[in-house]
């Protein structure tokens, strides 16, 4: 049997919707014990919406939500019966570490903030992630990642200069997660060495400045609001999406150096209008860039983005497809190499895949395995986690507590 | 079984990670991952080549000042890091270099694949100096693989991830996120996570171990929901198509000073936050019937038709653009609107919530005779709070400190290396 890096570390899952689960499937899959509380009468976005397997409707069939829970444990409870709470309180003594992403101030309005939590586990480590953090006059607005890219200034800066912003969806569902994953292995180091825990209040939105952080001290420093630039970098030219042959097919190019250039001239064959003096600097390329495209896409349209991306880099330089989802899944060779979407049995699924972690740590192999059905783990977590018997259960069946 | 070291780190560190040192040799890759690991305490030494690290030309430039010691990137992606040069391709520099993994817990890098090896420097070898060493290499594919010398810049990597496909709007090229790499930076924070994955598993082994992070992979992880229904043939190849039903519907709103994000719900979702706004625009006389007359709870947008959606378009349009950003805003969070404004960076310097969270720090600059506000750390940790404890170090700012100092190298000695390009 592998060995689990992060065997023995225990983690009561309030989370829902996706920067959660993430964060929690980041741990799950090096081998922690997530424990996810959840509810059939109050069931988790991802466990009621498509895409349903088979287009069937059912709590175990969301192809997200089996995505992105792997490796972790189920519990049904009903969190509005404060036996319920109870109940919780008894799942966070059993753990290490607490994580919920509910808009700010809601676990304490349940009475499972971090003061009471703390009374039941003093060393207990917990994990807010609400979008703007649990204090501040927006700490409990509603959102979701969308919102979010708007506000943090992402979609500000992406797009063309004279036209509105680009749609970015929910980009900054995919940064919040890895800082919490982050964060929570730093605090369980932290514990490990002086046997505190502590209060990590996680802000999704000031992870996300950190990302914008160039632009900011743009600000501060020089008063200048960046705007949107396209696809157009300031050192270097041809720079952008060029479009291929098929239907929205695109192939993004860079050329930074003289000698790319000039790999890059020898790849599409020295044209004439390649040596003309206006392109033999990169000065000259920037002050004549849109014609420049427009003879670059020239040579583009007649070809697939995988053969620009093929002949370009084997003369090194720099381009790439612009995929979608189809190419990544059954077309990207490397992908494939590093077994990015692995597959994983699941009794109501059959077969569904999911993604890998980004890392392979040289010692210590993950292993992926499925997403739990719903209220999966009842009898483990009441009985072995808790030590209760068949009829403490069965009472609180009939009360509605556990579902 | 650990060693000693280690051992004495319990009660004497400030930060989460205050016991750990951190060698940071990372360009523009991996760089904010350093940072990461400095603001949460560790002792994060930035190795540069003599003369400075390329990733300083990147600006903006304060003032507009292109010099190496002006980027505002290198000051925003390098706080609570000191700076030292060495140049690794020299037998000095090996040597140096070794003594310094001697003591140290981490190694980050972004060479390409196979380079620290070429040198003599590859995990198997810093393995032999210090048994605990965790070194994490970023790279754009992983250090593997048929693309595995695939260059990668920004734009690159951005459409390989599949985050760019189909953003852009229908008539115009894809589109990536203007100025620095975002992509970059998605790495720079698995390659954190990857670290702290190798120092748990430490504890447990006693032994570090070489850490993997491909930039692709990190950014390719959204694209889980659509690629999951594509398999089974239900969903369109177009990433940026989604829950619309092939129907124009608005979700980016101009405004009179900008723009906001805002979609209309439908079911539950729809009775909390759509009907508030047409509650809205009634009181200021802008609705129409059919808006007011919409029973939230019944009404999917996503069955109706064009010409219904351009009809609600086209009534919310005019009240949105009556009315500024900020407006919008202290409306959607007086009345639980899920609407919120397009930010630039003033809007957020402006943002009264990041000021009541004391989000923005000053950071001083005593080369530049000033302090300058910056966005302050990821988290906030109620035990061992989070600090950007200082400024990027200039080039070679700690060469004395740590060469003499700590190596205990003699002032002759620095200035052969100086002299001869070692440092």
């Amino acid at each position: 049997m592998k060995r689990k890096l992060l065997e023995g570390v225990k983690i009561a899952d309030f989370c829902w919707v996706w920067v959660g689960p993430m964060t929690t499937k980041t741990l799950a899959d090096q081998g922690a014990q997530v424990l996810r509380i959840e509810s059939k009468t109050r069931p988790g976005v991802w466990r009621v919406s498509p895409p349903f397997k088979d287009n069937v409707v059912g709590f175990n069939r969301g192809g997200v939500f089996n995505a992105i829970n792997t490796g972790k444990m189920s519990v049904t409870v009903n969190l509005s019966h404060p036996r319920g709470v109870e109940l919780a309180k008894r799942f966070v003594a059993w753990a290490d570490v607490v994580t919920e992403n509910f808009a700010g101030g809601t676990m304490e309005r349940m009475g499972l903030g971090y003061e009471e939590l703390r009374k039941v586990k003093p060393d207990i480590i917990m994990l807010s992630a609400a979008m703007m953090g649990q204090t501040g006059p927006h700490a409990n607005m509603p959102g979701f990642g969308a919102h979010l890219t708007a506000i943090s200034g992402f979609t500000h800066v992406a797009g063309w200069p004279d036209q509105e912003p680009a749609d970015l969806a929910h980009y900054t569902d995919f940064i919040a997660p890895r800082y919490n994953a982050l964060a929570i292995l730093a605090a369980l180091d932290y514990r490990r060495r002086t046997g505190k825990g502590q209060y990590l209040d996680m802000a999704q939105l000031e992870g996300c400045m950190n990302f914008m952080g160039p632009l900011l001290l743009d600000y501060t420093v020089n008063n200048r609001v960046p705007g949107r630039m396209g696809n157009s970098h300031p050192a270097a030219a041809p720079h952008g999406a060029y479009r291929c042959l098929g239907r929205e097919r695109w192939c993004v190019m860079a050329v930074f150096t003289d000698d790319e250039w000039r790999r890059f001239c020898g790849v599409i064959g020295n044209p004439a209008w390649a040596a003309d003096s206006r392109f033999a600097t990169l000065l000259g390329r920037k002050e004549n860039e849109e014609e420049l495209d427009r003879l670059v896409e020239e040579w583009t349209v007649d070809r697939t983005p995988e053969q620009v991306m093929a002949e370009m880099q084997a003369a090194g330089v720099a381009a790439g497809v612009v995929q979608n989802a189809r190419d990544l899944f059954d077309c990207d060779p490397q992908l494939k190499h590093r077994e990015f979407y692995p597959e994983i049995e699941h009794p109501e699924m059959g077969k569904y895949f999911t993604v890998a972690p980004p890392y392979k740590l040289s010692k210590a192999p993950y292993e992926l395995r499925r997403a739990p059905l719903m209220g999966e783990h009842n009898e483990y977590a009441f009985k072995e986690i808790l030590g209760m018997s068949d009829d403490e259960i069965a009472e609180l069946v009939v009360e509605g507590v556990v579902e | 079984m650990v060693p000693e070291r280690w051992e004495r780190m319990a009660e004497t560190a400030e930060g989460m990670l205050g016991p750990y040192r951190v060698l940071d040799l990372t360009d523009e890759k991996g760089i904010l991952c350093g940072k990461l690991l400095g603001d949460l305490g560790a002792d994060v030494i930035k190795v540069e080549r003599p003369g400075g690290d390329a990733t300083r030309n990147i600006g903006p430039f304060y003032h507009d000042e292109p010099d190496p010691e002006r980027s505002l990137l290198w000051f925003a992606l390098n706080t609570s890091k000191r700076g030292i040069t060495l140049d690794i391709e020299t037998a000095d520099g090996q040597a140096l270099f070794r003594r310094l993994v001697k003591t140290a817990d981490f190694v980050i890098e972004s060479f390409p694949p196979g380079y620290l090896d070429g040198l003599g420097l590859g995990y198997a070898e810093l393995e032999k100096v210090n048994p605990g060493i965790v070194l994490v290499s970023i790279t754009p594919f992983g250090q593997t693989g048929p693309h595995k010398d695939y260059k990668s810049p920004e734009i690159v990597a951005w459409a390989m991830s599949g985050f760019m496909s189909g953003r852009g709007g229908a008539d115009r090229a894809p589109v990536r996120v203007s100025h620095h790499s975002q992509t970059y930076l998605h790495a720079g924070v698995e390659g954190a996570v990857g670290a702290m994955l190798a120092l748990y598993d430490r504890w447990t082994t006693g032994e570090g171990q070489h850490v993997d992070v491909s930039i692709q992979d990190s950014a390719a992880r959204g694209t889980v929901p659509v690629g999951w229904a594509l398999s089974r043939g239900s969903a369109p190849e177009n990433l940026a198509q989604a829950g619309t039903a092939g129907l124009r519907t608005r979700y980016l709103w101009s405004c009179k000073d900008g723009y906001i994000l805002f979609f209309y719900a439908t079911g539950g979702q729809g009775r909390r936050v759509s009907r508030p706004l047409v509650e809205w625009m009634e009181e200021e006389g802008m609705s129409d019937e059919f808006l007011s007359g919409i029973d939230w709870a019944t009404f999917d947008l996503r069955q109706s038709n064009q010409e219904t959606v351009d009809r609600m378009t086209a009534t919310t349009e005019k009240f949105f653009m009556s009315h500024t950003k900020a407006e919008l805003f202290e409306g959607a969070v007086k009345r639980r609107i899920l609407l919120y404004p397009v930010s630039t960076a003033r809007d957020n310097l402006e943002s009264p919530q990041l000021a009541a969270r004391k989000f923005w720090r000053e950071v001083e600059h005593p080369e530049l005779g000033m302090s300058i506000t910056y966005p302050g750390p990821f988290a906030t940790a109620s035990g061992t709070p989070l600090r950007l404890s200082r400024r990027a170090p200039l080039i070679g700012e700690h060469n004395g400190e740590v060469y003499g100092k700590e190596l205990g190298l003699s002032s002759e000695e620095l200035l052969t290396l100086k002299q001869s390009g070692v440092i």
